[in-house]
């Protein structure tokens, strides 16, 4: 218990007054399982772009795809709990927390985008003659939210007075 | 047994004198609980009675006539039955701590010896996330990929034993994963997280091979199917996500909360 403590608190000294890597990862994982969620119910549900399954996915690509549900799930969860748990100790970013956000909502589309969509080929973003189109957009939204997360890290870094 | 027994008359003689028979033996369950609660009213905070009414009131539901007809004519409604038998109801009645309960209740020589039979070694390997995960999970593989599913709408006995199992590996599972009830050995909770990525792992992609290969075969139109499986896929989401956030309140109160470093010099 002693030994928690005393390692927990002395990663908190480094940084003064608030713990700028756990606020990032946890921001990220939040990030991640929010752009999840809205992918499954924006595209998939209300939208009908994507495909739940395409008849016949080879079951390995469906165990993947399962496997990465799975994360996202968990790590959502454990995300919101690492905020609750840093807030209550007063040691959160904000600064860090937004750059987080956006860093995993980016990441999780561009990920989608190539790994999903065009390597195991789970559902593609649209059935339409134009593909091309839409996978653009996509991965194009996905770099620039990642972009507007490296902005915003590069920001709170330097309103920290980290290097 | 009692339990068991009933509900398998239910499903092979007069189908209102069965679902009579389930509803007092909950309705005995609920009171038992309820009453060692008010007994020992301050073992338990006071939502997990509510909690546990909560398992009892979906059990209710999943068994009521008109689900019932719903279940045995749709296998979407098969779905929602299974749903609120093996994921939902559960969740209610392990995190209303039953076990903590039970243990109190008993006299003390009873419950030991209830404790030291859950060490034992047979025991150990029934309980152990592990194996409660193949028994839950493993146990719905083998229920939609093969024709035990078409046999178990003609057959009442496996019909009623597939109910028994959806409840008890239900239970089973939720409790290996974030039970808040104390035990013997209880495996660490890294192990516990593993198994939980795995089996949610499991269940959506069975959802997703039952979608998009068309099991179970040969019960119902490939619409129907397709709906059931959706049902299973976001279903089980939801009340995956319930277990998980019950896992890791557990996880996070084992550590002390991150406190500044004046309080520790303190």
């Amino acid at each position: 218990m002693y030994v928690q403590e005393t390692i927990m608190s002395s990663s908190s000294t480094t940084s003064a007054t608030s713990d700028l890597r756990r606020s990032l990862i946890a921001a990220v994982l939040i990030g991640v399982g929010f752009m999840a969620a809205l992918d499954e119910i924006i595209f998939h549900q209300l939208l009908a772009w994507h495909h739940f399954v395409e008849w016949g996915t080879p079951a390995f690509a469906l165990f993947s795809d399962g496997l990465l549900h799975s994360a996202e799930l968990i790590l959502l969860v454990f995300g919101f709990f690492m905020l609750a748990d840093l807030r209550a100790c007063k040691l959160f970013s904000c600064a860090y927390g937004w750059a987080g956000l956006l860093l995993g909502m980016g990441g999780f589309q561009l990920f989608d985008g190539i790994v999903d969509h065009k390597i195991l080929r789970l559902h593609q973003v649209r059935y339409v003659d134009d593909l091309w189109r839409y996978d653009l957009g996509w991965n194009a939204a996905g770099l620039f939210m990642l972009g507007i997360g490296v902005w915003l890290l590069r920001r709170a870094r330097s309103r920290h007075g980290v290097r | 047994m009692a339990f068991v027994s009933t509900m398998l008359i239910s499903d092979t003689l007069s189908p209102s004198v069965g679902t009579g028979g389930v509803f007092i033996i909950l309705i005995a369950l609920l009171a038992l609980y309820l009453q060692a609660h008010y007994r020992f009213r301050r073992v338990l905070s006071p939502w997990r009675p509510l909690s546990f009414t909560l398992g009892i009131a979906l059990l209710f539901i999943a068994f009521s006539p008109p689900l019932m007809v719903f279940a045995h004519h749709d296998l979407r409604g098969h779905m929602l039955q299974h749903l609120l038998l093996g994921m939902f109801a559960p969740l209610g009645l392990i995190l209303g701590a039953p076990g903590t309960l039970l243990l109190r209740s008993v006299p003390v020589s009873m419950a030991r010896r209830l404790v030291a039979l859950l060490a034992t070694r047979p025991v150990r390997i029934l309980i152990h996330p592990v194996s409660a995960a193949l028994l839950d999970i493993g146990g719905m593989y083998v229920l939609y990929l093969t024709p035990l599913y078409a046999l178990s709408m003609t057959n009442p006995v496996i019909h009623g034993l597939l109910h028994v199992h959806f409840i008890l590996s239900g239970c089973l599972f939720t409790w290996a994963i974030a039970g808040p009830d104390p035990a013997p050995h209880r495996p660490t909770l890294k192990l516990r997280l593993a198994v939980l990525f795995v089996a949610t792992a499991a269940h959506a992609t069975l959802a997703k091979v039952m979608y998009g290969f068309g099991f179970p075969r040969g019960v119902a139109s490939t619409s129907d199917v397709q709906a059931a499986a959706q049902w299973m896929y976001y279903g089980g989401d939801a009340a995956e996500l319930i277990l998980i956030i019950a896992f890791f309140t557990i996880w996070f109160r084992r550590y002390p909360r991150r406190t500044t470093p004046r309080s520790i010099s303190a």
